[in-house]
């Protein structure tokens, strides 16, 4: 409030008196120039690295080539345009013109910032393809050949349904089964110590045991034992049994932080309209619980889905085993990398679905978060 | 008649006395105004009586059953005693209409289609009727303050406990919600209230209770009260109340 009251009472000699010039722009703009040069000649190295590797390509990859060549120049653009700022600066302060000269300096850095940000990102992906292409492409080809890919694709894809059935099955179970550890470990008074007790040591134990040790335990121990009912499952039962096991123990957490995440008037309120303990936990605080819970509970899910990878130690044939098997037939690794590619295709449509699932939910509820 | 009845009532947390002994009658129709400093235990007090709280010592009785201590049904408690919290507290996942019907369909045994006309009814009452398919959030605070007193009516409870249900509102909501009060008060509902609106406290209440440390220290009409009180505390406490601006 005083703010104002100061600068009004400041006269117009005071003010002139002390000018703070704008900050010169010249050495910022070449540098810019400088970077984004040496980047775009990285960029035209890597070209034509890609270029040797794949010998003597059609004419419509050279003009992609030649295409790509031309966006390694774009970040010129914006480092002539800060040039163009330093020089209208130049003037405008010899014109004596303060507030426009520093407003062509503002302008005139961000430009150069623009223009380097955009050049080091030319750099490095100058850098991979240079990384992919180089000793004549022996790299890429190790990773990624076209008749393998075509010659294991189907393979893998009908191994990768072993893996998304593993991981629905344990996700659904671990829906439930994180809940009831949840409840159990917030039961109220001396009546629910014992459960709490045992839904603690539930959480400690499998949490702390990595999921490829539980996999294996399960997958031969059960069998071994010879335990009832369960040693006549398939092994992808098992695998949905032990990673239950071991996610229920992380989702069971992430329900109980949403659940105490919910303020306690909301009990209050509950409990004095007459509402049950049991009637409160499931009307009022889980259905509140659930909406904060998504973003983490994803989290665990996709942990949960990549961990199906390792049901191989089990006797799965799931994609990564297959893969692995096809990659040690043909010595290339292109199998391998068509799983990554599985695994990350199922999981973006997740992660889309949850943010606009919260966009949802934050417009309706408005002004809430 | 006496139709609530609390007993030389002892609250502590940890090392804390928060009551210290607290006994008052409140008989069919009255309205029962609690005021006292920040502190001195109202919210405790109104919480007791709903056990939200356990109490160390003493006896609580509702229509003579006894409801504190061990065994008591407490939700059978609540069905006869509402409660209407300073935040508000209203479920923010339901509609303004869900949370006023959860307690007469749940607990109550009504039908759906009946418990909404008596809650639209009630919001129709507080001037909120097309409010009714609005969440909370998209309500100011008077608005959220006038669906919680409907919430805690819509069980039709024989007593309401309100907990300074004006503090968190904008003077100029505060009419709004008052005025809901002085009505239900003039249709004969049992309140109990805990306020720092003394104007308020002197136009409605029967019986004016002073809390200090834990203890009534002063009670009777609000003519004693306000304009003759007899405790050097009461008279200090009024008299900063004065400065404030509140009464
Ligand atoms: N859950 C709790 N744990 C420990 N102490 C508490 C708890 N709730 C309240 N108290 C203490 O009890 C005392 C009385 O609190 P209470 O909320 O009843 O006061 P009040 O008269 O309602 O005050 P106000 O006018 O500010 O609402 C305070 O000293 C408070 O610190
Ligand atoms: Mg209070």
């Amino acid at each position: 409030m005083s703010a104002p009251v100061t600068s009004r009472t400041r006269t117009a000699a005071e003010v002139s008196a002390t000018p703070t010039p704008p900050q010169p722009v010249l050495p910022t703009a070449a540098l810019a120039l400088l970077i984004g040069v040496l980047c775009a000649l990285a960029a035209a190295l890597a070209l034509r690295s890609l270029h040797s590797m794949l010998g003597n390509p059609p004419a419509a990859v050279d003009a992609g080539l030649v295409a790509l060549g031309a966006v390694a120049l774009l970040p010129l653009v914006p480092a002539g345009r800060a040039f163009g700022s330093a020089r209208s600066r130049s003037r405008l302060l010899a014109e004596g013109r303060l507030a426009g000269a520093r407003h062509e300096a503002a302008s005139g850095r961000e430009h150069a910032h623009t223009a380097m940000g955009y050049a080091l990102a030319v750099l490095l992906c100058a850098a991979l393809v240079w990384f992919a292409t180089a000793n004549d492409g022996a790299i890429s080809t190790t990773f990624l050949r076209w008749e393998f890919l075509q010659s294991s694709f189907a393979n893998v894809l009908k191994a990768f349904w072993i893996n998304v059935e593993v991981a629905v099955g344990a996700q659904v179970l671990v829906l439930v089964v994180g809940l009831l550890v949840a409840v159990m470990r917030l039961l109220p008074g001396r009546a629910g110590r014992p459960l709490r007790w045992l839904a603690i040591a539930y959480v400690d134990t499998f949490r702390a045991i990595p999921s490829i040790i539980v996999l294996y335990l399960v997958g031969f121990g059960l069998k071994l034992a010879q335990v009832p009912l369960v040693k006549d499952l398939s092994p992808v039962w098992l695998a949905i049994i032990a990673l239950t096991l071991t996610y229920s123990s992380y989702v069971a957490e992430v329900y109980r932080a949403g659940i105490e995440s919910i303020h306690p008037s909301q009990w209050a309120a509950s409990r004095s309209l007459g509402l049950s303990y049991g009637m409160t936990l499931r009307t009022v605080i889980v259905p509140q619980a659930v909406r904060r819970i998504v973003p983490p509970l994803l989290n665990d899910f996709i942990g949960l889905q990549k961990d199906t990878a390792l049901i191989g130690v089990m006797g799965v044939t799931d994609a990564f085993t297959q893969a692995r098997l096809t990659a040690s037939n043909v010595f290339n690794l292109t199998p391998v990398i068509v799983v990554a590619v599985l695994f990350v295709i199922i999981t973006i449509p997740q992660a889309r679905y949850v943010d606009r699932l919260l966009g949802k939910q934050q417009s309706r509820t408005g002004r809430t978060t | 008649m006496t139709f609530l009845q609390i007993n030389d009532v002892h609250k502590r947390y940890g090392e804390h006395d928060v009551l210290r002994g607290v006994s008052l009658d409140v008989a069919k129709h009255e309205v029962v105004c609690l005021i006292g400093a920040s502190g001195s235990g109202k919210s405790t007090l109104l919480r007791c009586i709903n056990a939200l709280e356990p109490i160390q010592q003493g006896e609580i009785r509702v229509d003579g059953d006894v409801v504190s201590g061990q065994g008591v049904d407490v939700n059978r408690l609540r069905r006869n005693v509402g409660m209407v919290f300073q935040s508000y507290n209203l479920f923010p996942h339901m509609t303004v209409l869900r949370n006023v019907t959860l307690a007469p369909v749940k607990i109550g045994g009504k039908s759906t289609a009946a418990a909404e006309e008596q809650g639209l009814a009630l919001l129709d009452r507080v001037g909120m009727k097309d409010k009714a398919g609005a969440y909370p959030d998209a309500l100011s605070g008077g608005q959220q303050q006038r669906v919680a007193i409907v919430r805690a009516l819509a069980s039709s409870p024989q007593v309401l406990l309100l907990d300074e249900i004006t503090a968190a509102l904008d003077p100029e909501l505060v009419g709004d919600v008052l005025a809901i009060v002085r009505e239900l008060a003039q249709d004969g509902l049992t309140m109990l209230l805990a306020t720092h609106e003394m104007g308020f406290a002197r136009e409605v209440a029967s019986q004016v209770c002073f809390l200090h440390q834990g203890r009534i220290l002063e009670r009777g009409t609000p003519a004693q009260i306000f304009e003759d009180p007899q405790e050097d505390r009461t008279r200090q406490f009024l008299s900063r109340v004065l400065v404030a601006g509140r009464l």
